[in-house]
């Protein structure tokens, strides 16, 4: 997990405790701090240059609250800056016209394929709309057959030419064929591109001219680096996109990439991408992509994080097996698993704000989880079901079988009835809590 | 330009000043485009020491390329400490300092250049790879190449089509398959990707074959269960020949930022991979992050991609990537 930001910016204000209000003196080594966070993020050099600069220029003057930290203070600033600044004009997908017409396009392995079908999953089952996907991808080898498996999933009708090598005339083709047919939206995928191959990019332009579309969407990585502004900035400048298209978020970037295309051509961000599955697709939440920006933790991803492992049935024999005192070591084992399915738990437990301080010393080992899984492994199914049935040979045995020290397995047990102690007292003062973390 | 509007309104500037601004950030970007060195000869003439403003500029033009904040300052260090030994200095040498320090910095890490698409002497037959990598950085693509290049210098090349989950992906591959004409194992789609690396290795010891270049899907490094996936994979491949695969290359798209750094541990946690793939140089972007790597993980860089066509991917070289970084 990245350093957290406020931490960084705690530590760079405590010269600052005492002294009543943010100065040009005093601010410096905070500047650099955040400067630093945003580059780390990839958000363009000169763009965060820029942006703290204005930072600086907002926080001077401030007054120090006794009840805030400088840092949280400060943290507050960037982030409602950041967001206002990725927020401005947010405008909804364009899709008047019958049919309505969106040109996908973006670089080579962007995901463009994979969100048109999305989009056009999103259109039918949302907005009540009967798309046409059409494939003018025709260099890439199978990049229809990839489209037409996307069609057959969310039933929507794949528009394509084998034989042709003209993207402008498939696009043109499609959109006499949608009409004939009734579709009232055309989907135009198009093949990867670089912004300095010329040719490639003129094509893209002749396909927009010819085609009119409603909308024109450049789809990015969201992992993508410094090169996010020479890119946008190319593709802008040759087709004047309408809006962006953020894919991959459901990795660990920070995704500063968004920053420096808003800031660099001032389009909105319209979807974000999430997934490999169609139903993947969301509107974008400028808050939410400010503080994946600087690192600050991101409650709400956390949760959806958790609810999409979450097993309501499962939670609830639980529960009931922890008020009787009856929470094994099979249960263990599986809200172990429960909770490595989410994640890496230090990024997980990073997620959430505030905590990020809180883990920064502490070395989880995931080596621990593997030591104590041996343990519970190295046991008879009847010594799982009965954690009370274990003596001396039986911890001996058990030692050796997951080749581990007997202090060990002692001191394991030892946790595993203190923390059945603890769930037993947590569950009785909060009936009806959820999602029971079982680590200490 | 309403966000300009709203960044600088606060100081109520007239539109031409935000104009200008923003055509000054443009022209900023323009800059960063030019060679490091016409730049550097810029930016030290006329001065008998480096100073901070060079240093400056130097920072700017390798995080833009991005090399990260850490491997930055790093390679600064290392430049002030050479310098502060040799005191007059002109561009030339400058250059020359500076040039060796990124180049040592990849040599320290065991980054040696490779003179061809061989595989290592020495090596047991088949020789199995499995490239693995996040999504859409073209690991398809580079296999095709590969299988092209390995195919040119004579030797049997085998593709094993593991990717059973993208949409048409063994589809691409099969194609792949057929332009560079080498035979490929592969199952319908949905099918269990290990047992499909399984076969391809079977079917290339049976076969005799010399090389052989598993496909995986892409998958992002942070989804546990997906890369546990990549394990077993690689896993069922040592069932048939103990030390396979002899070569796990991670393919890494040039365009990427920092990610790239969390890209390589987990990869590497999962599968332990010995070698790097930089697809897409042929853009703008720069992929210095390839230097972090480097020095972070101390994982070599083999290939690098320069275009979709069949002979666009060529064996690293330190000197020629030094070079691209920085023109």
């Amino acid at each position: 997990m990245f350093e957290n930001l406020q931490d960084r910016l705690d530590s760079a204000f405590k010269n600052l405790k005492g002294q009543g209000k943010i100065t040009d003196l005093n601010i410096a080594t905070t500047v650099k701090e955040i400067r630093r966070a945003l580059v780390d993020a990839d958000v363009n050099y000169k763009i965060a240059k820029e942006f703290t600069d204005k930072i600086k220029d907002k926080a001077l003057g401030e007054k120090v609250i006794n009840a805030v930290s400088p840092g949280q203070l400060m943290v507050k600033i960037v982030s409602d800056e950041l967001t206002e600044l990725m927020g401005g004009n947010v405008e909804d997908i364009n899709i008047k016209g019958n049919p309505a017409v969106i040109l996908i396009s973006g670089l080579q392995g962007s995901g463009k394929t994979t969100f048109s079908g999305k989009l056009a999953n999103h259109l039918k089952s949302k907005m009540k709309r009967s798309p046409l996907l059409v494939a003018c991808d025709v260099y890439r080898p199978a990049a229809i057959d990839q489209l037409k498996v996307l069609g057959e999933q969310i039933n929507v009708e794949v528009y394509s030419e084998v034989e042709s090598k003209n993207p402008v005339q498939i696009a043109l083709n499609a959109i006499a064929y949608a009409k004939s047919k009734g579709n009232n939206v055309v989907i135009v995928d198009t093949a990867g591109r670089l912004a300095i191959d010329e040719q490639m990019m003129d094509e893209i332009a002749r396909v927009k001219e010819a085609i009119q579309p409603q909308e024109t969407l450049f789809v990015v990585d969201s992992m993508t680096g410094q090169d996010a502004v020479n890119t946008a900035k190319a593709f802008n400048d040759k087709i004047n996109f309408d809006g962006v298209v953020l894919t991959k978020l459901d990795g660990d970037t920070r995704g500063g990439a968004a920053l420096s295309i808003k800031y660099i051509v001032d389009k909105p961000i319209k979807f974000v991408s999430r997934g490999e599955k169609l139903d993947t697709l969301d509107v974008f939440y400028p808050e939410r992509m400010a503080q994946r920006i600087l690192g600050m933790g991101d409650i709400v991803s956390f949760v959806e994080k958790a609810q999409e492992n979450f097993d309501e049935k499962e939670a609830a024999r639980l529960q009931k097996k922890i008020v009787k005192n009856q929470f094994d070591f099979d249960d263990f084992l599986g809200q172990l698993n429960q909770i490595r399915k989410m994640g890496n738990i230090k990024d997980l437990l990073g997620m959430i704000p505030g905590m990020g301080k809180a883990m920064k010393d502490i070395d989880i080992d995931e080596g621990a989880f593997k030591k104590i899984e041996a343990m519970i492994f190295s046991m008879t199914p009847i010594e799982r079901a009965n954690p009370d049935l274990l003596n001396g040979s039986r911890k001996n045995r058990i030692a050796k079988g997951s080749g581990s020290d007997i202090k060990d397995v002692n001191q394991f047990i030892k946790q595993f009835e203190e923390m059945k102690k603890m769930m037993k007292k947590m569950s009785t003062m909060a009936p009806g809590g959820k999602m029971k973390m079982p680590f200490k | 330009m309403s966000v300009f509007k709203k960044w600088f309104g606060k100081k109520d500037k007239t539109d031409e000043e935000v104009k200008e601004e923003v055509e000054q950030l443009q022209q900023g970007l323009e800059k960063t485009k030019q060679g490091i060195f016409s730049r550097i000869s810029k930016a030290i003439a006329g001065k008998s020491s480096v100073d901070i403003e060079f240093l400056d500029e130097l920072e700017e033009i390798l995080i833009t390329s991005d090399v990260s904040l850490s491997t930055t300052i790093k390679i600064i260090d290392r430049l002030e400490a050479r310098v502060a030994v040799d005191k007059y200095i002109n561009a030339n040498q400058l250059n020359n300092i500076l040039y060796n320090e990124i180049s040592t910095l990849l040599e320290e890490n065991n980054t040696k250049d490779i003179d061809s698409f061989s595989i290592p002497n020495e090596a047991k037959k088949p020789y199995v790879i499995m490239v693995v990598g996040v999504n859409g950085v073209g690991k398809t693509t580079t296999i095709g190449k590969l299988a092209y290049q390995y195919k040119k210098q004579g030797y049997n090349v085998i593709l094993g089509a593991s990717d059973t989950f993208r949409a048409a992906a063994v589809d691409q591959l099969t194609i792949w398959s057929e332009r560079v004409n080498v035979p490929i194992v592969k199952q319908s789609m949905g099918s269990d990707p290990a047992a499909v690396a399984f076969d391809a290795v079977q079917s290339a010891v049976a076969k005799g074959a010399d090389v052989v270049i598993i496909d995986t899907a892409g998958r992002l490094h942070n989804k546990i269960g997906l890369m546990d996936e990549l394990s077993k994979i690689k896993r069922v491949m040592s069932k048939v020949i103990p030390d396979a695969p002899h070569e796990v290359l991670l393919v890494l798209d040039a365009t990427t930022g920092q990610n790239a750094l969390e890209q390589a541990k987990h990869f590497s946690a999962a599968t332990q991979v010995t070698a790097l793939a930089i697809t897409k140089l042929d853009g703008t972007a720069k992929g210095g992050v390839v230097l972090s790597i480097a020095d972070e993980f101390k994982i070599p860089v083999k290939y690098i991609g320069l275009g979709e066509q069949m002979e666009q991917l060529q064996v690293f070289n330190r000197r020629a990537f030094v070079e691209t970084l920085f023109n």
